[in-house]
């Protein structure tokens, strides 16, 4: 009983100090850790992609003019999954190694960002296809195969296999 | 202002009482991940707690359900004054994506007052240790609400208003 215990206190003095000096030294999450969402407002076009695949429903979209569309990101009940990262066709939103996100106040947690929308107002063919809206439909859906992953390259839309674009795209090929 | 109440009113040691509102159990790991002497709480005076009479700090997770929520309030009241709530993990801090489901009422926020929210899914236990350290004013708070805005094509081109623009070039 004794020995057990005088063992137990040799361990503790050969491990010496293990408790993490945290708050007051900072201490960075592993490489690919995903935080908090981060948006480039220059890139962002309005899609709604983002909003589309949020299985946490944190990003609204209001259209508040002819020209403009707010999207609304109630950060707060975020899942950090990472969809709107994978399926952005711009890029716009990436996940920060920014995990510090404690707060006081639950109005902190929200991030708003008006796009401005901007249609072609005299023959509404704006983009050369394909369109970024058509990129989505590649990489929209959940898919197994590595290649449509982000990081890998995206398959050219016209060369895509039946398989990769994935459910309720067969209509397309 | 609740920051200065706060290093007053608790200026040795914090002892929380857990509550599982509904969680997955991901953030009750990493909040007992908190405890272990890697992290180590107990630096701060934190200390877990058998019965809300004895903590000041009530620490919620999960969503509040519908079946929890009169719990969740008598609990609550059951913690003596001055008293705070934590709600750790996005699950608490906004309903993570169960915030409307029939079966929850949403946050924690839904049924009783927040002080302190700790998003993550589940937040790191370092997250939690920053949480903490924020409530005792050892850290500065790091997020704010930020408000983003893309400038027209018509404004970045020109340098004149939409308005003007929208009078003098267009007939619609
Ligand atoms: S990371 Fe997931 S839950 Fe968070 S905003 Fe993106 S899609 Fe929604
Ligand atoms: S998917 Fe990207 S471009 Fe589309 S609305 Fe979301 S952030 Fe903007
Ligand atoms: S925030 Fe995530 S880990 Fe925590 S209870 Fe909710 S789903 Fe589980």
């Amino acid at each position: 009983m004794l020995l057990s215990k005088l063992r137990e206190a040799l361990i503790c003095l050969r491990a010496g100090r293990v408790t993490l000096p945290y708050p007051f030294e900072p201490h960075d999450p592993a490489p690919g850790f995903r935080g908090k969402i981060r948006v480039d407002p220059d890139l962002c076009f309005g899609c709604g992609g983002c909003a589309d695949v949020c299985p946490a429903g944190v990003i609204l979209i209001r259209d508040t003019g002819q020209l403009t569309r707010v999207l609304e990101f109630r950060w707060s009940r975020c899942t950090y999954c990472g969809r709107c990262e994978e399926v952005c066709p711009e890029g716009a939103i990436s996940m920060s190694q920014e995990f510090e996100t404690a707060t006081d106040s639950a109005d902190d947690m929200v991030l708003t960002l008006e796009v401005f929308m901007g249609p072609c107002q005299r023959c509404g063919r704006c983009f050369p296809p394909p369109t970024s809206l058509e990129k989505i439909s590649v990489t929209g859906f959940r898919s197994d195969e590595a290649s449509v992953r982000p990081g890998a390259e995206v398959p050219a839309l016209h060369g895509v296999s039946a398989q990769a674009t994935g459910p309720g795209k067969g209509e397309r090929s | 202002m609740l920051k200065g109440l706060c290093r007053k009113a608790f200026p040795k040691a914090l002892w929380v009482y857990h509550v599982n509102t509904g969680a997955c159990n991901g953030c009750d790991i990493e909040v007992i991940d908190v405890l272990t002497p890697y992290y180590d709480a107990e630096r701060f005076g934190i200390r877990l707690v058998g019965s809300p009479r004895h903590a000041d700090v009530l620490l919620t997770s999960g969503p509040v359900t519908r079946q929890v929520a009169p719990a969740l309030q008598r609990l609550l009241e059951a913690v003596p004054e001055p008293k705070l709530v934590f709600a750790v993990g996005s699950c608490a801090c906004g309903g993570g994506p169960w915030f409307d489901s029939y079966s929850v009422l949403g946050g924690a926020d839904q049924a009783v007052s927040v002080d302190y929210y700790i998003p993550g899914c589940p937040p790191r236990p370092e997250a939690i240790l920053y949480g903490v350290a924020l409530a005792l004013g050892l850290v500065p708070k790091k997020v704010a609400s930020e408000a983003l805005r893309q400038e027209s094509l018509e404004e970045l081109a020109l340098g004149v208003s939409l308005y003007e623009r929208g009078n003098d070039g267009r007939q619609d």
